[in-house]
């Protein structure tokens, strides 16, 4: 299936959020991440399933003011 | 000073963006004895690991960190950054940003207002961006924020205190609340003065992060929240339209005609 991960596509096996961000890099990263618009909490992200077209969202610590 | 609960010694509070380097970051952190940063968060590829290091970086400082809502223009996306932020930075601490002109980066004080509430009944602890004005602060505190912080002027501007006579009506309707002058400082003495209002503390970042030497900046910097906090509490003139003599008058030679 497809997703959007940071408006990139991404073609990933049918599964969770976190099964699709282990497959894309993101193991063991320090980020946070949102489905469609809503925040998914990291003990979350195992029991959320993705589907086609779903928009994800990860983000990580940066510079601020 | 305290914030939510949280004894502070150094009254300056530095933002993390814009140095020349991650080293002069971490070096002018040090210089200016901030105990407080603000940090942000923004997208990040599987291959790219800047965030990792930033966050690496800003942990081996030991300081503690005030994550932000940058760029955040309606309640909904500031509110679901909040939660991000949170969860990130391990912090219930937020400065809470909702941007209403992309032009002065002015913020939306009606969405700030309901941002706050509803993040501020969820747990957070809010350091509301805000503008100078009275009603809005008071929608603020009722809405659960202990801590409040005007902006001096446009973020990055370097203007200075913009509304000295609206900070300090702030200041004096609301002597219990700490309260810091956050964005729009170009130079040390802008620092001075927001201190010598009675403020509690002051937040900065371009003006150091774009010095010439960032490290002698946020010195510089922290010597003139010193130096106005000092003056505030030995109580300052108040300014006069007449002069008075220094020098006493009783006892001087009669040399005219």
């Amino acid at each position: 299936m497809r997703i959007f991960l940071n408006d990139d596509a991404h073609d990933v096996e049918p599964g969770t959020l976190a099964a699709a961000l282990e497959a894309l890099g993101y193991g063991g990263r320090k980020i946070a991440t949102a489905v469609n618009g809503r925040f998914v909490a990291a003990p979350a992200r195992p029991v959320t399933a993705l589907t086609d077209g779903d928009r994800v969202e990860v983000v990580a610590p940066m510079q601020g003011g | 000073m305290s914030f939510y609960g949280v004894e502070l010694k150094s009254r300056l509070l530095l933002g993390t963006s814009r140095y020349p380097s991650p080293a002069i970051l971490a070096e002018a952190i040090k210089a200016s004895a901030a105990e407080v940063v603000t940090v942000s968060l923004r997208r990040e590829s599987g291959s790219d690991r800047a965030g990792q290091s930033f966050w690496s970086l800003v942990r081996s400082l030991g300081v503690r960190v005030l994550p932000n809502t940058a760029g955040c223009h309606s309640v909904k996306e500031a509110v679901t950054t909040a939660h991000m932020a949170r969860e990130l930075f391990d912090t219930t601490w937020i400065k809470l940003e909702v941007i209403g002109d992309s032009d002065t980066l002015q913020p939306d004080v009606f969405g700030l207002v309901e941002a706050a509430r509803i993040l501020s009944e969820d747990g957070f602890e809010v350091f509301p961006y805000t503008t100078e004005d009275l009603v809005v602060a008071d929608r603020l505190v009722e809405a659960g924020c202990r801590v409040l912080m005007p902006w001096g002027a446009p973020i990055g501007s370097a203007r200075g205190l913009n509304n000295v006579y609206g900070l300090k009506s702030l200041r004096a309707h609301f002597p219990e609340i700490p309260l810091v002058v956050d964005a729009g400082l170009g130079v040390p003495s802008h620092a001075a003065a927001a201190m010598e209002l009675g403020y509690d503390a002051v937040l900065l970042n371009t003006a150091v992060a774009e010095a010439g030497d960032p490290v002698a900046m946020a010195r510089a910097f922290a010597l003139a929240v010193e130096a106005g906090r000092t003056a505030y509490l030995a109580q300052p003139l108040e300014p006069r339209d007449m002069a008075a003599p220094s020098t006493p008058v009783i006892g001087k030679a009669a040399l005219g005609d």
